[in-house]
Protein backbone atom coordinates (compact mmCIF):
# COMPACT_ATOMS: atom_id res chain seq x y z
CA UNK A 1 0.00 0.00 0.00
CA UNK A 2 1.15 3.49 -0.83
CA UNK A 3 -1.40 5.39 1.23
CA UNK A 4 -0.09 8.79 2.33
CA UNK A 5 2.60 8.78 -0.34
CA UNK A 6 2.84 11.40 -3.05
CA UNK A 7 3.96 10.23 -6.49
CA UNK A 8 4.99 12.29 -9.51
CA UNK A 9 4.51 10.60 -12.86
CA UNK A 10 6.04 12.42 -15.82
CA UNK A 11 4.44 11.81 -19.18
CA UNK A 12 1.42 10.76 -17.16
CA UNK A 13 -1.35 11.81 -19.50
CA UNK A 14 -1.30 8.74 -21.74
CA UNK A 15 0.31 5.44 -22.59
CA UNK A 16 2.52 3.80 -19.98
CA UNK A 17 2.48 6.91 -17.79
CA UNK A 18 -1.30 6.90 -17.62
CA UNK A 19 -1.28 3.25 -16.55
CA UNK A 20 1.37 4.02 -13.92
CA UNK A 21 -0.75 6.86 -12.51
CA UNK A 22 -3.73 4.51 -12.13
CA UNK A 23 -1.69 1.68 -10.66
CA UNK A 24 -0.07 3.90 -8.01
CA UNK A 25 -3.43 5.58 -7.31
CA UNK A 26 -5.01 2.14 -6.87
CA UNK A 27 -2.47 1.50 -4.11
CA UNK A 28 -3.49 4.73 -2.41
CA UNK A 29 -0.81 7.19 -3.56
CA UNK A 30 -1.70 10.79 -4.36
CA UNK A 31 -0.69 11.58 -7.93
CA UNK A 32 0.94 14.60 -9.57
CA UNK A 33 0.73 14.10 -13.31
CA UNK A 34 3.26 15.98 -15.42
CA UNK A 35 2.27 16.37 -19.06
CA UNK A 36 3.65 18.31 -21.97
CA UNK A 37 0.81 18.88 -24.36
CA UNK A 38 -2.60 17.34 -23.95
CA UNK A 39 -4.30 19.11 -21.06
CA UNK A 40 -7.64 17.37 -21.46
CA UNK A 41 -6.01 13.92 -21.42
CA UNK A 42 -4.00 14.85 -18.31
CA UNK A 43 -7.07 16.17 -16.54
CA UNK A 44 -9.01 13.07 -17.43
CA UNK A 45 -6.32 10.89 -15.87
CA UNK A 46 -6.51 13.01 -12.71
CA UNK A 47 -10.31 12.75 -12.62
CA UNK A 48 -10.14 8.98 -12.87
CA UNK A 49 -7.55 8.87 -10.06
CA UNK A 50 -9.88 10.95 -7.89
CA UNK A 51 -13.18 9.30 -8.75
CA UNK A 52 -12.16 5.66 -9.08
CA UNK A 53 -9.36 5.48 -6.53
CA UNK A 54 -10.31 8.33 -4.19
CA UNK A 55 -6.86 9.92 -4.11
CA UNK A 56 -5.73 13.48 -4.63
CA UNK A 57 -4.54 14.10 -8.18
CA UNK A 58 -3.45 17.15 -10.09
CA UNK A 59 -1.99 17.81 -13.53
CA UNK A 60 0.98 20.08 -14.23
CA UNK A 61 2.04 21.37 -17.62
CA UNK A 62 5.83 21.10 -17.70
CA UNK A 63 8.51 20.51 -20.30
CA UNK A 64 10.89 18.24 -18.39
CA UNK A 65 13.70 19.20 -20.78
CA UNK A 66 13.76 22.67 -19.16
CA UNK A 67 15.78 22.79 -15.93
CA UNK A 68 14.15 25.97 -14.58
CA UNK A 69 10.59 25.00 -15.46
CA UNK A 70 11.07 21.66 -13.71
CA UNK A 71 12.35 23.50 -10.64
CA UNK A 72 9.23 25.68 -10.59
CA UNK A 73 6.92 22.73 -11.19
CA UNK A 74 8.42 20.68 -8.35
CA UNK A 75 8.08 23.72 -6.07
CA UNK A 76 4.42 23.99 -7.07
CA UNK A 77 3.84 20.28 -6.42
CA UNK A 78 5.46 20.69 -3.01
CA UNK A 79 3.14 23.61 -2.28
CA UNK A 80 0.09 21.62 -3.38
CA UNK A 81 0.91 18.17 -1.94
CA UNK A 82 3.32 19.00 0.90
CA UNK A 83 6.12 16.77 -0.34
CA UNK A 84 7.05 14.00 -2.78
CA UNK A 85 7.92 10.37 -1.98
CA UNK A 86 7.91 8.64 -5.36
CA UNK A 87 9.22 9.96 -8.67
CA UNK A 88 8.51 8.07 -11.88
CA UNK A 89 10.47 9.42 -14.83
CA UNK A 90 8.39 8.13 -17.67
CA UNK A 91 8.26 11.09 -20.08
CA UNK A 92 9.83 10.11 -23.35
CA UNK A 93 9.76 10.94 -27.01
CA UNK A 94 11.02 9.27 -30.19
CA UNK A 95 12.53 10.81 -33.31
CA UNK A 96 13.49 7.63 -35.12
CA UNK A 97 15.82 7.64 -38.08
CA UNK A 98 18.92 6.03 -39.47
CA UNK A 99 22.11 7.26 -37.89
CA UNK A 100 23.52 8.13 -41.34
CA UNK A 101 20.71 10.61 -41.87
CA UNK A 102 19.79 11.72 -38.39
CA UNK A 103 19.51 15.45 -37.79
CA UNK A 104 21.35 16.84 -34.82
CA UNK A 105 18.12 18.42 -33.60
CA UNK A 106 16.43 15.00 -33.52
CA UNK A 107 19.25 13.49 -31.51
CA UNK A 108 19.26 16.42 -29.08
CA UNK A 109 15.50 16.53 -28.61
CA UNK A 110 15.36 12.89 -27.58
CA UNK A 111 18.32 13.19 -25.22
CA UNK A 112 16.94 16.40 -23.73
CA UNK A 113 13.56 14.94 -22.84
CA UNK A 114 14.36 11.31 -22.09
CA UNK A 115 17.69 11.63 -20.29
CA UNK A 116 18.14 15.21 -19.17
CA UNK A 117 14.45 15.38 -18.27
CA UNK A 118 14.98 12.58 -15.76
CA UNK A 119 18.06 14.32 -14.39
CA UNK A 120 16.13 17.58 -13.97
CA UNK A 121 13.34 15.84 -12.09
CA UNK A 122 15.75 13.94 -9.84
CA UNK A 123 17.81 17.07 -9.28
CA UNK A 124 14.84 19.05 -8.02
CA UNK A 125 13.11 16.26 -6.07
CA UNK A 126 16.17 15.01 -4.19
CA UNK A 127 15.99 17.83 -1.66
CA UNK A 128 12.50 16.67 -0.70
CA UNK A 129 13.64 13.05 -0.47
CA UNK A 130 16.59 14.04 1.73
CA UNK A 131 14.29 15.95 4.05
CA UNK A 132 11.94 12.98 4.28
CA UNK A 133 14.85 10.56 4.66
CA UNK A 134 13.04 8.39 2.16
CA UNK A 135 12.42 8.47 -1.52
CA UNK A 136 11.93 6.21 -4.47
CA UNK A 137 12.93 7.04 -8.01
CA UNK A 138 11.88 4.83 -10.91
CA UNK A 139 13.23 5.61 -14.35
CA UNK A 140 11.46 4.13 -17.34
CA UNK A 141 14.27 2.98 -19.60
CA UNK A 142 13.83 0.54 -22.47
CA UNK A 143 15.20 -2.70 -23.83
CA UNK A 144 16.56 -0.44 -26.61
CA UNK A 145 18.94 0.87 -23.99
CA UNK A 146 20.09 -2.66 -23.20
CA UNK A 147 20.36 -4.30 -26.62
CA UNK A 148 20.06 -1.37 -29.05
CA UNK A 149 17.55 -0.95 -31.84
CA UNK A 150 18.32 -0.08 -35.47
CA UNK A 151 16.75 3.25 -36.35
CA UNK A 152 16.69 4.42 -32.75
CA UNK A 153 20.26 5.41 -31.97
CA UNK A 154 19.07 8.57 -30.20
CA UNK A 155 16.34 6.83 -28.22
CA UNK A 156 18.55 3.86 -27.32
CA UNK A 157 21.35 6.20 -26.23
CA UNK A 158 18.96 8.13 -24.01
CA UNK A 159 17.58 4.93 -22.48
CA UNK A 160 21.05 3.46 -21.92
CA UNK A 161 21.99 6.78 -20.34
CA UNK A 162 19.09 6.41 -17.94
CA UNK A 163 20.58 3.14 -16.70
CA UNK A 164 23.88 4.82 -15.85
CA UNK A 165 21.97 7.63 -14.20
CA UNK A 166 19.90 5.12 -12.24
CA UNK A 167 22.87 3.20 -10.89
CA UNK A 168 24.88 6.29 -9.98
CA UNK A 169 21.97 7.94 -8.21
CA UNK A 170 21.21 4.65 -6.46
CA UNK A 171 24.75 4.48 -5.09
CA UNK A 172 24.89 8.16 -4.17
CA UNK A 173 21.59 8.33 -2.32
CA UNK A 174 21.38 4.85 -0.81
CA UNK A 175 22.97 6.02 2.47
CA UNK A 176 20.03 8.42 2.85
CA UNK A 177 17.36 5.79 2.41
CA UNK A 178 16.58 6.84 -1.14
CA UNK A 179 16.25 4.11 -3.75
CA UNK A 180 16.59 4.43 -7.51
CA UNK A 181 15.66 1.74 -10.01
CA UNK A 182 14.91 1.44 -13.70
CA UNK A 183 12.41 -0.53 -15.70
CA UNK A 184 13.23 -1.63 -19.22
CA UNK A 185 9.99 -2.28 -21.08
CA UNK A 186 10.09 -4.15 -24.36
CA UNK A 187 7.38 -3.83 -26.99
CA UNK A 188 4.45 -2.25 -25.22
CA UNK A 189 1.26 -1.46 -27.11
CA UNK A 190 0.70 2.32 -26.79
CA UNK A 191 0.02 5.21 -29.16
CA UNK A 192 3.76 5.77 -29.38
CA UNK A 193 4.57 2.23 -30.49
CA UNK A 194 1.53 0.94 -32.35
CA UNK A 195 3.44 0.75 -35.62
CA UNK A 196 5.79 -1.80 -34.03
CA UNK A 197 3.39 -4.57 -35.03
CA UNK A 198 5.33 -5.17 -38.26
CA UNK A 199 8.67 -4.96 -36.50
CA UNK A 200 10.45 -8.25 -37.22
CA UNK A 201 11.80 -8.19 -33.67
CA UNK A 202 8.28 -8.84 -32.41
CA UNK A 203 8.56 -12.43 -33.66
CA UNK A 204 11.53 -12.78 -31.34
CA UNK A 205 9.59 -12.02 -28.17
CA UNK A 206 9.69 -15.34 -26.31
CA UNK A 207 6.27 -14.72 -24.78
CA UNK A 208 4.96 -14.11 -28.29
CA UNK A 209 3.08 -10.83 -27.85
CA UNK A 210 3.41 -7.15 -27.06
CA UNK A 211 3.11 -6.09 -23.45
CA UNK A 212 0.46 -3.81 -22.01
CA UNK A 213 1.01 -0.49 -20.21
CA UNK A 214 -0.60 -2.09 -17.17
CA UNK A 215 2.10 -4.76 -17.04
CA UNK A 216 4.78 -2.05 -16.89
CA UNK A 217 2.77 -0.14 -14.30
CA UNK A 218 2.58 -3.21 -12.06
CA UNK A 219 6.37 -3.42 -12.11
CA UNK A 220 6.52 0.26 -11.09
CA UNK A 221 4.19 -0.39 -8.16
CA UNK A 222 6.32 -3.36 -7.15
CA UNK A 223 9.52 -1.32 -7.14
CA UNK A 224 7.76 1.49 -5.27
CA UNK A 225 7.42 -0.78 -2.26
CA UNK A 226 10.44 -3.06 -2.73
CA UNK A 227 12.48 -1.68 0.15
CA UNK A 228 15.60 -3.77 -0.40
CA UNK A 229 15.95 -3.20 -4.15
CA UNK A 230 18.04 -0.35 -5.53
CA UNK A 231 20.12 0.13 -8.67
CA UNK A 232 18.15 -2.59 -10.41
CA UNK A 233 17.09 -2.62 -14.05
CA UNK A 234 13.92 -4.68 -14.24
CA UNK A 235 13.03 -5.91 -17.71
CA UNK A 236 9.34 -6.07 -18.53
CA UNK A 237 9.78 -7.31 -22.05
CA UNK A 238 8.35 -10.77 -22.58
CA UNK A 239 11.90 -12.09 -22.46
CA UNK A 240 13.22 -10.33 -25.58
CA UNK A 241 16.36 -8.90 -24.00
CA UNK A 242 17.38 -11.81 -21.81
CA UNK B 1 26.58 34.86 12.06
CA UNK B 2 25.01 31.46 11.63
CA UNK B 3 27.76 29.62 13.49
CA UNK B 4 25.63 28.76 16.50
CA UNK B 5 22.80 27.34 14.43
CA UNK B 6 25.21 25.31 12.31
CA UNK B 7 27.11 24.06 15.34
CA UNK B 8 23.92 22.97 17.09
CA UNK B 9 22.60 21.10 14.06
CA UNK B 10 25.98 19.44 13.53
CA UNK B 11 26.08 18.41 17.18
CA UNK B 12 22.56 16.99 16.97
CA UNK B 13 23.42 15.14 13.80
CA UNK B 14 26.71 13.64 14.94
CA UNK B 15 25.96 13.29 18.63
CA UNK B 16 29.06 15.24 19.61
CA UNK B 17 29.22 18.01 22.20
CA UNK B 18 28.35 21.38 20.69
CA UNK B 19 31.45 22.85 22.32
CA UNK B 20 33.61 20.58 20.18
CA UNK B 21 32.37 22.25 17.02
CA UNK B 22 34.64 25.16 16.13
CA UNK B 23 34.49 27.55 13.16
CA UNK B 24 37.64 25.95 11.78
CA UNK B 25 36.34 22.40 12.22
CA UNK B 26 36.26 20.51 8.96
CA UNK B 27 33.05 18.66 8.10
CA UNK B 28 35.11 15.60 7.21
CA UNK B 29 36.66 15.58 10.69
CA UNK B 30 33.19 15.78 12.21
CA UNK B 31 32.13 12.75 10.22
CA UNK B 32 29.95 14.71 7.83
CA UNK B 33 30.26 13.91 4.14
CA UNK B 34 29.36 16.14 1.19
CA UNK B 35 25.83 14.77 0.92
CA UNK B 36 25.37 15.36 4.65
CA UNK B 37 26.28 19.02 4.16
CA UNK B 38 23.45 19.31 1.63
CA UNK B 39 21.08 17.88 4.24
CA UNK B 40 22.53 20.15 6.88
CA UNK B 41 21.81 23.14 4.73
CA UNK B 42 18.21 22.00 4.40
CA UNK B 43 17.82 21.88 8.15
CA UNK B 44 19.27 25.38 8.25
CA UNK B 45 16.89 26.57 5.56
CA UNK B 46 14.01 25.42 7.73
CA UNK B 47 15.45 27.15 10.75
CA UNK B 48 16.50 30.44 9.17
CA UNK B 49 13.59 30.49 6.77
CA UNK B 50 15.57 31.12 3.61
CA UNK B 51 16.29 29.01 0.57
CA UNK B 52 19.92 28.43 -0.28
CA UNK B 53 21.38 26.36 -3.06
CA UNK B 54 24.72 24.85 -2.15
CA UNK B 55 26.51 25.27 -5.47
CA UNK B 56 30.05 25.04 -4.19
CA UNK B 57 32.06 22.83 -1.90
CA UNK B 58 32.43 23.87 1.72
CA UNK B 59 35.14 22.37 3.88
CA UNK B 60 34.72 23.95 7.27
CA UNK B 61 31.93 25.23 9.48
CA UNK B 62 33.16 28.75 8.83
CA UNK B 63 33.07 28.16 5.04
CA UNK B 64 29.41 27.25 5.32
CA UNK B 65 28.67 30.21 7.58
CA UNK B 66 30.32 32.62 5.12
CA UNK B 67 28.62 30.91 2.18
CA UNK B 68 25.18 31.42 3.69
CA UNK B 69 26.00 35.03 4.55
CA UNK B 70 27.10 35.73 0.98
CA UNK B 71 23.89 34.18 -0.36
CA UNK B 72 21.90 36.29 2.07
CA UNK B 73 23.60 39.45 0.88
CA UNK B 74 22.95 38.54 -2.76
CA UNK B 75 19.30 37.94 -1.98
CA UNK B 76 18.75 41.20 -0.16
Amino acid sequence: MLKGKVAIVTGGSRGIGEAIAYELASKGADIAVIYSGNVSAAEQVCRKCQEVYGVKAQAYLCNVADFEIVKQTVAQIKADFGTVHILVNNAGITRDGLVARMKEADFDAVLDTNLKGAFHMIRHCTGLFLRNREGCIINISSVSGLIGNAGQCNYAASKAGLIGLTKSVARELAPKGIRCNAIAPGFIATDMTQDQSDNPLLAQVPLGRMGTPREVAEAVAFLASADYITGEVLRVDGGIAM
Amino acid sequence: MYFESIARIVAERTGCDVAEVKPESKFSELGIDSLDTVELLMSLEDEIGIEIELDQKVETIDDLDKFIQSKQEQAS
